[in-house]
């Protein structure tokens, strides 16, 4: 890889890799009383080894071929490979946790093995190591693709890609360590923020050069939605993140907001991260691989820049349907209501107009298991959406909130919509990217497929009445006025749902790992498939010259 | 709920900035050709096409 480098790019990382290590070893030095040191050495270690992977191959020869005449996608060979590396440790985590729910003897008596500490670890892994892993690969690929231009830069991906994993494993090392902000989805503390705040910015920037450069005057739709979620997402880290170190040599530190205005900051982060990171991202995906792989243009592509806009004003508004009956005031919870209902039209646009592009090709549908990972992801996308808009509105909510009715459809939502069209892209993309002829093997797509399906099914039909369930008990009066059921009552009653969701969830974990061994076969075994006929031609239409009979 | 006066400000200049963005695209000519711009996406070699002359570096 380091052979696609000129020497100059060489030192510029070996530059950027030394002034990390030192920013490490300063951290390791001023927290050495605090977990926070630990994670100074792993910046240490992380950056140090990166110094010496590139320092080794400093001299080496250098790029003799015109880059210009070609993609960059050695940044996105190595994205993909993360992405299903930590799609397979934080599902196992999920797994992991969902069985500590139904049979808390799991946790082993340790304190790193809690609930409160492997939760996040699940959470963010999937998010954010398998999530943003892939956004920022498939970004890599489309933006080159749509714009017909190389990369702009060949340091800034792996700057942006390597940086962001190094964010993942301090967020996800530090849950175990008990460091947490306790905001949900934005858990790490204020030196691994400040770090994602200065990979972000290079992300952005790198879109933005990288769009300036193309060859092609229009820009693609998908563009715009990897665009919204890089932009979108910076500015609502920032906001939520701001935090008073309580001293710089320790992690712990204190929100600028307090009380039910930190709630309310929270919120509007903790939703425009479902909007932006987990459904802007994707959607970016789904609006690129699904059209190239059914090989058809997109049914309405006026409508998918319709819809493009609708979640770009709507969504941002709909964060306090998070609060309802709490200490925000009803208008505001009026508000996050309303816009949430009004999201369901530019979503149900983008979902029925990728089930109307393959309107035609069912038969694709019915025989690619790589297409239909994508078609159902669109279906799971217009359900979960629904779902959202409904489980929004206050009357609804008061039966929802605080059950598990509400993590069967964040479940919904991730493992059919996001988990899914990700899986569907990376098949779509693999293939192409390491030149092969196809993946290894067809049938463990279809296995994957499958076992991503039944489990989602499990899962999610489990939540759904475990939540129902639960949120009625709680509701339940005796004729004297007193409530009819404990809450241990409620967290027998949940016990067998507890069971089904582990399975659902062991399923789905079994898929990814299949899809992994398979993509990691594909690179290894596949032959390679050169794009060349290997045989002499002489007519337009690549006919044999020599008849083959002969 | 003194959080409203920076929550909602910087979310209506997020808003502003993609009504600008959107501006932008109708001034930039980028809504003349949409079935081609759909259709354009699924024909391509897999190379860049040469770089633009202001790209040259």
């Amino acid at each position: 890889m380091m052979e696609r480098l000129t020497v100059a790019e060489r030192q510029q990382a070996m530059l950027i890799t030394a002034v990390l290590a030192l920013a490490g070893l300063i951290l390791a030095i001023a927290g050495r009383n605090d977990p926070m040191g630990v994670h100074g050495w792993m910046t240490l270690f992380f950056a140090g080894g990166l110094f010496f992977v590139v320092g080794n191959a400093l001299y080496a020869a250098e790029p003799t071929e015109d880059r210009t005449t070609s993609y960059y996608d050695d940044p996105t060979k190595v994205g993909i490979l993360l992405s299903l590396f930590w799609a397979v440790v934080a599902m196992g985590m999920g797994v992991w946790v969902a069985a500590q729910l139904a049979w808390p003897d799991l946790r082993f008596d340790a304190a790193w093995s809690s609930f409160g500490r492997i939760r996040p670890v699940h959470t963010s892994g999937v998010i954010f190591g398998f999530g943003g892993n892939a956004l920022i690969a498939t970004s890599y690929h489309v933006m080159q693709r749509t714009s017909r231009a190389r990369l702009a830069g060949h340091v800034s991906p792996w700057f942006v890609l390597l940086g962001f994993n190094l964010f993942c494993i301090i967020a996800a090392s530090g849950y175990l360590m008990g460091i947490t902000q306790s905001k949900e989805y934005a858990e790490p503390e204020w030196y691994a923020d400040i770090w994602l705040v200065i990979v972000w910015v290079s992300y952005f920037v790198l879109y933005m050069r990288t769009l300036a450069r193309r060859n092609e005057p229009h820009i693609y739709v998908a563009n715009w939605y990897y665009m919204a979620f890089i932009l979108v997402v910076a500015m609502l880290h920032i906001v939520n993140n701001l935090a008073v170190p309580a001293s710089f040599s320790a992690a712990k530190s204190y929100s600028a907001f307090s009380g039910v205005q930190d709630a309310m900051t929270q919120w509007w982060y903790g939703h425009n991260a479902v909007a932006f990171f987990l459904t802007s991202g994707f959607l970016g995906m789904l609006y690129y691989f699904l059209p190239k792989r059914a090989e058809r243009p997109i049914y309405s592509y006026r409508l998918s820049i319709l819809s493009f806009w609708g979640i770009v004003f709507f969504y941002i508004w709909a964060g306090s349907h998070h609060l309802h009956y709490t200490a925000v005031p009803q208008w505001v919870q009026t508000l996050g209501m309303t816009f949430s209902v009004m999201l369901l039209v530019p979503s149900w646009a983008s979902a029925g107009n990728a089930l109307m592009t393959l309107n035609g090709a069912w038969g694709k549908v019915r025989d690619d298991a790589t297409l239909r990972f994508m078609m159902v992801a669109a279906v799971f996308y217009g359900l979960s959406t629904f779902e959202g808009s409904f489980m929004a509105v206050r009357a609804v909510n008061s039966l929802s909130h605080y059950t598990d009715w509400t993590v069967g459809h964040v479940h919904a939502g991730a493992m059919g919509w996001v988990a899914l069209i990700t899986f569907g892209s990376i098949y779509a993309l693999v293939p192409i990217l390491w030149r092969r002829e196809s993946m290894y093997s067809w049938k463990l797509v279809e296995w994957h497929f499958w076992l991503a399906l039944i489990g989602t099914v499990i899962y999610v039909f489990a939540m759904w009445n475990s939540g129902i369930i639960q949120g009625l008990m709680w509701r339940t009066y005796t004729e004297s006025g007193t409530l009819a059921y404990s809450f241990t009552d409620s967290l027998v009653a949940m016990h067998p749902y507890y069971v089904a969701r582990t399975i659902g969830g062991a399923f789905f974990l079994t898929g990814a790992i299949i899809g992994a061994f398979n993509v990691i076969m594909t690179i290894r075994r596949v032959r390679q498939d050169t794009h060349e006929l290997d045989y002499p031609t002489k007519s337009e239409a690549g006919e044999p010259a020599v008849p083959v009979a002969e | 709920m003194t959080i409203l006066y920076l929550l909602i400000p910087v979310t209506i200049l997020m808003g502003l900035t993609g009504l600008g963005a959107f501006f932008w695209t109708l001034k930039s000519h980028q809504y003349e050709d949409l079935a081609g711009d759909a259709e354009r996406i699924l024909h391509d070699d897999d190379t860049p096409m040469p770089p633009r002359k202001e790209n040259v570096r």
